[in-house]
């Protein structure tokens, strides 16, 4: 039996060490099961069915991609709490929460963490996307400005999905019941100013009230986006419902 | 200056008072065995010294931190083990304590795991999924990631439970070869393990300190423990 080393083992304890750990472990930990490459997978094929037959994106004839970006809400409201339901649900049922807690890390940063690794995973699904941009660019000659300003604001959508998934997911220990309520609550920003829904309000409430429920919901948004054009506005909502989500989540978790 | 030092602690799950005005300090060199029956609080208390529950009264300190106000630097001085040993089970064994060693900011972190693998006599399943061991293993591995920094303060929540007789000893083993240089709390059901492993014996009940002696003390007060351990809990 040897003891544990004569020399006491030396550290350097800083919170980026700490942090920068989390991050390591959550993200690898996408990638320990095959559900990650289903889950890449999955985001791919539906991204392209919803362009080319949803959004008819060979029709429209154009080289760009906006029908592409349009429909990713749809996406990211199924896919966001998919890949954020672990991120607590799972601490909790295996008991490691009260490991993660007694170790030198405060919640912010293992929360901070936790969030930017999947926020990292989802951007990897993004990239898997990219042939289609790639295609559009060998059919046409379309303007990439448009289009990184598309995946940019596709990526931010993520991150506010991913906000409310945080949160649903630092309320139970189950990550299914944390998949259903975040999933539910994205759908509920989808369905704010989506056509369908959007054509119910109309009429029966004044314009500027139905105006203010459009501007509430990921659709419109994202729209700026997809356009090309840059807007602080809807940067400012979406990073505003990423960090909401990561605050609450964090002080749900500090609460014990 | 006391390594682990509990004042007045109180902790209430809404009206239920777990652990109520509880007082204790354990120095370097001590092995506390932390007895109570079901529901006594003893997990309550570890879990307030840890810093994973806050206390509703009193306070908790590790190596002279107080785990309210400098958190960081009282876990850095902790090493714990919650009740069954709970890890990260899609991890392998050395994922896991590697996980552990780069959290803390260890130097030589590969250096690290492997010594403690070693320690704890986990090398063979290393490379083990730590969902798949046995549970003799399994408890060791929170054993492993309590010891990685070689902390000057180890809580222990039973620690040998569900162990067969050889595992069990092998972990008092290597908690009385590193007992000298630390403070222990090891919580546990197993009087036997007091004459064993211990210095010093607290028992409490219903959320309520009995008894806080030297070893040999607890041991005079009859030859029959689970006698002693009744009377004193009633
Ligand atoms: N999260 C919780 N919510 C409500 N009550 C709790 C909670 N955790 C523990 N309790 C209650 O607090 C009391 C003390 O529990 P604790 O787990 O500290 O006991 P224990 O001494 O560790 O028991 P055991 O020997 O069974 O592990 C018990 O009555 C228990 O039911
Ligand atoms: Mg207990």
């Amino acid at each position: 039996m040897t003891s544990p080393s004569d020399s006491t083992p030396t550290a350097r304890p800083n919170g980026r060490a700490a942090f920068a750990a989390v991050v390591r472990r959550e993200f690898a930990g996408y990638f320990r099961t095959p559900l990650a490459y289903v889950f890449l997978a999955v985001f791919n094929a539906f991204a392209m069915a919803l362009a080319f037959f949803v959004g008819n994106l060979y029709e429209a004839g154009t080289a760009n991609l906006d029908r592409f970006f349009l429909y990713q809400p749809w996406l990211w409201a199924f896919l966001a709490p998919a890949a954020g339901a672990r991120l607590w649900a799972e601490e909790r049922r295996q008991g490691t929460l009260e490991l993660l807690l007694t170790w030198p890390v405060t919640v912010w940063q293992a929360a901070l963490g936790k969030f930017l690794a999947a926020w990292l995973f989802l951007a990897c699904a993004l990239l898997v996307t990219f042939p289609i941009a790639l295609t559009v660019g060998y059919l046409g000659s379309p303007d990439w400005g448009v289009i990184a300003n598309g995946y940019l604001g596709s990526l931010l959508c993520a991150g506010a999905c991913l906000g409310l998934a945080a949160i649903a997911s630092a309320v139970t220990r189950s990550q299914v019941i944390a998949f259903v309520t975040g999933f539910l609550a994205c759908f509920v920003l989808v369905l704010l100013g989506y056509g369908v829904f959007d054509g119910l309000l109309v009429g029966v409430l004044p314009d500027e009230t139905v105006d203010v429920i459009r501007r509430l919901g990921l659709w419109r948004n994202l729209e700026p986006f997809t356009l090309g054009l840059f807007d602080l506005q809807p940067t400012v909502y979406f990073l505003s419902l990423a960090f909401a989500g990561l605050g609450l989540s964090t002080v749900i978790v500090e609460r014990r | 200056m006391a390594l682990i030092e509990a004042k007045n602690l109180g902790k209430s799950y809404g009206a239920l008072r777990a652990v109520h005005d509880v007082s204790f300090a354990v120095d370097r060199g001590e092995v506390i065995g932390f007895l109570g029956p079901n529901g006594a609080g003893k997990s309550t208390t570890m879990k307030l010294l840890a810093g994973y529950l806050r206390a509703d009264a009193g306070t908790a300190s590790v190596a002279g931190h107080d785990v309210a106000e400098q958190p960081i630097e009282a876990k850095r001085h902790l090493g714990y083990s919650p009740e069954g040993a709970p890890a990260y089970g899609e991890m392998t064994v050395r994922e896991f304590l590697r996980f552990a060693a780069d959290l803390r900011g260890l130097d030589a972190p590969a250096e690290r795991v492997r010594a403690t693998l070693d320690l704890c006599r986990l090398t063979d399943v290393a490379a083990q999924n730590i969902d798949t061991l046995s549970k003799g293993y399994r408890m060791r591995v929170g054993f492993a990631q309590a010891v990685i920094h070689d902390p000057a303060a180890l809580i222990l929540d039973e620690p040998t439970d569900g162990l067969d007789p050889n595992q069990k000893h092998e972990v008092r083993r290597i908690l009385k070869d590193m007992a000298s240089r630390k403070a222990v709390i090891v919580s546990t059901h197993i009087l036997e393990e007091v004459g064993e492993l211990c210095t010093r014996v607290i028992v409490i009940a219903k959320g309520e300190l009995r008894c806080d002696e030297p070893r040999d003390r607890f041991l005079a007060r009859g030859a029959d423990l689970n006698q002693v351990f009744r009377t004193l809990t009633a």
